[in-house]
């Protein structure tokens, strides 16, 4: 048995995000500071320099972790210095099939976050910080609510906090169930009061962010790497991960295997094959078919492909991405074509409408699925879902639509034989297994007929 | 009406924002007037759109564009249960199968009585633990067809308090 840094099977003597799994009740405020909480922030607040904050987390080479890795130390310097107000929004719409990391985060060491906020805060400028949740984590978001109201009781968070003369508010604002507000500018809009829909960049949000002011928009993952970094130095945090994708990163695993759970581990250091074994295996030991790095998002990838190690460059060289590293396991077992359905629905379900390619792209795109589940299908159909999505390609307005393409491209890439025994298997319009499924969705009239949803 | 039954949550919502932003008030009023009412009605939408000092018209649109608002009366329970593709390789689709014959009604549907609605939903964040519903708003993890059935004959025959859960 290889010794792995591992989050269920306990291995990891310290997690530097998970620490709910090391420290029990580690969400209240008396445990958390008892186990070096607020140090950063009393640390930074009473020797160190804003701009010193901003030169430990550029150091340290911290990525975002909401799935662009995009350098957070370069985006909080991009911030200017002479326009107030200036915001931090901390985005927590968590909603990529795939994705529970944050809200472990959030209902299990919700001070870690709300000090990194702060932290970000602090190195920017800002006074006021919303943290924007998806509407669905109505109980996290209780959870957080009374971490802030605690260390607003402490001192942590207000005005002139532990006398250094610098002020912030924190304030939670819940979504109401849109995957695209997980997109930053389309979460500003929805924070501003408009329809969660995206803007054209530039401006950038850290030029016209919220409100039209400088905003730093950070993933609770992100933000959560913060305090550790500050308090212990960016060579510190070096020792983990590789010279590019530095530190550790939270693994969501799901799907065909028999431990599904958060992983945290250094980046780079183990491979797909080794984080499927630390979750278990698979599900009666099934071989695996094809596995997805980020949710629906990311390109699947075959079981060739399963020794590729767990950092940004590796699975962009496997031809993937590893964005919010939220791995989907589909064993030998898994309908490709039905898996395919599943995730062009999720994108047909949350295009926002606002472009064409993308609004359109989806809806056909779901139409052609459902017809080849319905058993009606035919290599026409599997050669125009290819030709929707190419249609769609690098013409919608932001990266959902783009996003759509891949459960299409990437399944019709490595499994078109998939598809071609679909419809030899099915093709002749027999029933398929997917009548209760189709049914539910309108697809086939049941035998009450075609339900109207709500 | 909402400024005379819950001034002092509204006062507590609009404090979180700048003054000349009031409009980023909505959402939170929204699930304020749900929480009252049941759901968005016209009437409630109005009353949101005066406090915010907006177009009725504009409120509207952002109920409808946001799926946890509700355009039409629901049940005082409202059953979401996730069968996106993570969920759906660990049993979800006939889970939520089961769910329909329980409760005799489709997803998407309100039994006669008014108690129940069913749903299926995109992800929400808990594929570690599926099959996993919210039952308004609250997680349940892991769960079976016949934890499902208790937690249903549970709520029938809770007596209404008067208090719309939502």
């Amino acid at each position: 048995m290889v010794k792995y840094y591992g989050s269920k099977n306990k291995t990891m003597d310290r997690h530097v995000l998970l620490r709910d799994i090391d420290v029990p009740n580690i969400r209240e405020y008396d445990v958390y500071v008892a186990n070096g909480g607020y140090e950063a922030w009393k640390k930074a607040l009473t020797s160190m320099k804003p701009d010193e904050v901003i030169a430990v987390v550029k150091d340290s080479g911290l990525r975002g972790r909401g799935g662009a890795g995009f350098p957070a130390g370069v985006k909080w310097s991009f911030i200017p210095k002479d326009v107030f107000p200036k915001y931090v929004v901390v985005n927590g719409d968590e909603s990529e099939a795939g994705t529970f990391k944050d809200h472990q985060i959030i209902d299990g060491n919700p001070h870690q976050l709300i000090e990194g906020a702060a932290l970000c805060a602090y190195a920017v400028g800002a006074n006021v910080c919303y943290i924007y949740l998806r509407g669905e984590f109505y109980e996290p978001a209780q959870t957080l609510q009374r971490a802030i109201d605690d260390a607003y009781a402490h001192g942590m968070l207000g005005k002139n906090v532990l006398g250094s003369g610098f002020d912030i508010d924190m304030y939670i604002h819940l979504g109401a169930g849109a995957y695209i507000c997980g997109e930053e500018t389309a979460l500003l809009s929805s924070l501003e009061g408009q329809l969660g829909q995206p803007r054209l960049r530039p401006p950038f949000p850290a030029v016209q962010g919220l409100y039209a002011k400088p905003t730093v928009i950070n993933n609770v993952e992100t933000l959560a790497n913060v305090p550790p970094i500050v308090l212990n130095g960016a060579q510190w945090y070096r020792q983990y991960g590789t010279e590019k994708s530095p530190g550790t990163k939270i693994f969501c695993v799901s799907g065909c295997v028999n431990r599904p759970g958060n992983y945290e581990l250094p980046l780079g250091q183990y491979t797909i094959r080794e984080l499927i074994e630390m979750a278990g295996g698979t599900i009666d030991g099934r071989a695996v078919k094809g596995v997805l790095p980020a949710g629906s998002s990311a390109p699947i990838l075959p079981a060739s492909a399963l020794d590729t190690k767990l950092d940004y460059e590796s699975l962009q060289a496997a031809g993937s991405i590893l964005g919010s590293a939220s791995f989907v396991i589909l064993d030998e077992t898994v309908d490709i074509v039905w898996a395919a359905r599943k995730m062009v629905r999720f994108f047909k379900h949350e295009s926002c409408g606002k472009c064409t390619p993308c609004r359109e792209g989806t809806y056909w795109a779901l139409k052609l699925y459902d017809k080849l589940l319905a058993g009606r299908g035919t290599l026409d159909d599997v050669n125009m879902i290819g030709e929707v999505a190419a249609q769609m390609s690098n013409k919608c307005f932001c990266l959902l639509g783009e996003f759509a393409t891949s459960p299409m491209l990437s399944t019709l890439k490595h499994f078109r034989a998939e598809y071609e025994a679909f419809i030899a298997r099915h093709g002749n319009g027999l029933s398929n297994g997917y009548t209760d499924e189709l049914i539910r969705e309108g697809v086939i009239a049941g035998p009450e007929g075609v339900i109207a949803r709500h | 009406m909402l400024r005379e039954k819950r001034a002092n949550d509204i006062q507590a919502i609009l404090s979180k924002y700048p003054p000349e932003r009031k409009r980023s008030a909505v959402m939170p009023l929204l699930y304020l007037a749900q929480e009252e009412y049941g759901y968005c009605s016209d009437d409630a939408v109005r009353e949101v759109a005066e406090i915010i000092g907006c177009d009725p018209t504009e409120v509207k649109g952002i109920v409808g564009f946001y799926t946890m608002f509700y355009e039409q009366p629901v049940g005082k329970y409202v059953i979401d249960v996730c069968d996106d593709l993570p969920c759906a390789l660990r049993g979800a689709d006939k889970f939520v199968t089961h769910c329909e014959r329980k409760l005799g009604i489709r997803a998407g549907q309100t039994t006669p009585d008014g108690k129940f609605t069913l749903n299926t939903v995109m992800c929400i964040a808990a594929c570690d633990r599926a099959p996993v519903a919210q039952i308004n708003r609250k997680y349940y993890y892991d769960l079976t067809a016949e934890q499902f059935d208790q937690l249903v004959d549970a709520l029938a025959k809770e007596q209404g308090n008067g208090q719309n859960p939502h």
